[in-house]
């Protein structure tokens, strides 16, 4: 069973059903004592920093999320939830996140368009179970305006976009996976990194 | 590299996707979920679902529309058509689409699109505009489904869209729609120099050299084309060959 977290933001159902697909159970939850008991937690995307860890931190989801990472259960972040990982993002003033991966939230160069909004290639920087039967240079579908910025640990970076500079699109620390793109929305890629996190998981 | 994107438009009424020529004379096409997947087989980017109706109990029916659409393709999906409210905007991204489109009530109540984009991301909120010319080089929004002119001029509302926090633009140029004779490429342009948010060009696509143009000369990031994605004049596989010919960046 996995657990995604429910912080009353954005489209998680999508993610659902991909998951769905893959036949595998998760559950929409805020309920500390599921997320305990879930095999893995996924954080999920599209929202605010703002609201989305004061939801984290309101309803007593930020401290499960760090226990539980700190145990070693398997946390994947999409997105938002990837961003949230990180110590600080700088959107719209500056928050403090979970601190689970060294670095800071940064808005995209204005020197492009803000959101980086579309399909964008990726490039391999560890050749990990991860990144199992994707092909280098894959399309995957990205839309957010900050990403993870210069001061994080580059030994974490999986695979990368290029957007104004380097976007970081992959990235894992252990049991701490983060993707910043939208796998239940990349096609068959994106399957196919999720059907990859759950093997690697399970 | 970031790829341009090919986006076929669903309009859905009653649950089924109609086409119109001009916003007007509204004809049956196909059931939007089997339409979807197909797109989704085929290599669209993007889709883009109108709920051109407007009552509470369509509006269900249409919600339930976009929650199958959403358990079945595995790309991204805006809505639009009648979203008045957060409460609008939170339903919808719920059933499961990725982004919604403002329209009319974004010229009613220009504070629902900041409101909007506090709460769930500029990302997610996309400011659709209807445009018409109404003198030599002068482009004014219309609301309403193309019926009431505003008065507002169109490149100065989209620059107040992307101040208000609109992650994107999709630009309808009501007097090419439906014609197929091709984008309005002055408009799109005008727009897509003006603002650092993408652009969708809307309205007119007809034949392949229409979406190579408007993605090269008019600087658009996305081709939002109808018609002659659901009747086959153009297939999207061969679209996206002839795009990377042009030598334009596409997913394949």
């Amino acid at each position: 069973m996995i657990a995604i977290i429910d912080y009353d933001a954005g489209n998680i159902k999508s993610l659902q059903f991909a998951l769905d697909k893959l036949g595998v159970e998760s559950v929409l939850t805020k309920d500390p004592k599921q997320i305990q008991v879930a095999n893995s937690i996924i954080v999920p995307g599209v929202g605010a920093f703002r609201d989305a860890i004061a939801s984290l931190n309101n309803l007593g989801m930020a401290e499960v999320i760090k226990q539980e990472a700190a145990k070693g259960k398997p946390v994947l972040g999409i997105c938002l939830g990837m961003q949230l990982f990180y110590e600080t993002s700088f959107e719209d003033g500056e928050w403090e996140g979970l601190g689970l991966l060294k670095g800071t939230v940064n808005r995209i160069t204005d020197a492009v368009k803000v959101p980086h909004m579309g399909w964008n290639t990726l490039t391999k920087h560890i050749d990990n179970n991860l990144f199992k039967d994707i092909p280098e240079d894959s399309f995957v579908y990205f839309v957010h305006s900050y990403a993870v910025g210069g001061n994080y640990e580059k030994e974490t970076l999986v695979a990368s976009s290029q957007y104004g500079g380097i976007i970081p699109a992959i990235v894992q620390k252990d049991n701490v996976v983060g993707i910043q793109f939208h796998p239940e929305k990349s096609g068959a890629v994106g399957l196919q990194l999720l059907t990859n996190y759950l093997e690697m998981i399970s | 590299m970031l790829a341009k994107r090919i986006i076929p438009c669903l309009d859905v009424d009653k649950g089924r996707v109609v086409k119109g020529k001009k916003f007007l004379n509204i004809e049956d096409v196909a059931d939007p979920v089997e339409l979807a997947k197909r797109y989704n087989r085929e290599g669209a980017d993007e889709l883009v679902f109108y709920d051109i109706t407007a009552s509470n109990e369509e509006r269900d029916i249409f919600l339930d529309v976009v929650e199958s659409v959403a358990r079945e393709i595995s790309i991204p999906f805006s809505v639009g058509g009648g979203i008045r409210t957060i409460d609008d905007i939170n339903r919808v991204l719920r059933s499961g689409a990725e982004k919604v489109s403002i329209n009319s009530a974004a010229v009613n109540n220009p504070d629902l699109i900041r409101q909007a984009a506090a709460k769930f991301g500029s990302q997610c909120i996309v400011l659709s505009i209807d445009a018409k010319e109404t003198a030599e080089g002068k482009y004014e929004v219309f609301i309403n489904g193309g019926r009431k002119n505003t008065g507002l001029d169109a490149i100065q509302w989209a620059k107040h869209g992307e101040q208000l926090g609109a992650g994107e633009l999709v630009i309808n140029a009501i007097d090419t729609d439906g014609e197929k004779s091709g984008y309005n490429l002055a408009l799109t342009k005008a727009i897509a120099d003006a603002v650092n948010i993408p652009v969708v060009a809307s309205g007119g696509a007809g034949k392949l050299e229409h979406f190579s143009t408007v993605l090269k000369e008019a600087n658009a990031d996305a081709a939002l084309a109808a018609s002659v994605f659901h009747y086959q004049e153009i297939p999207i596989p061969e679209l996206k060959e002839y795009l990377q010919k042009e030598n334009i960046i596409v997913r394949r």
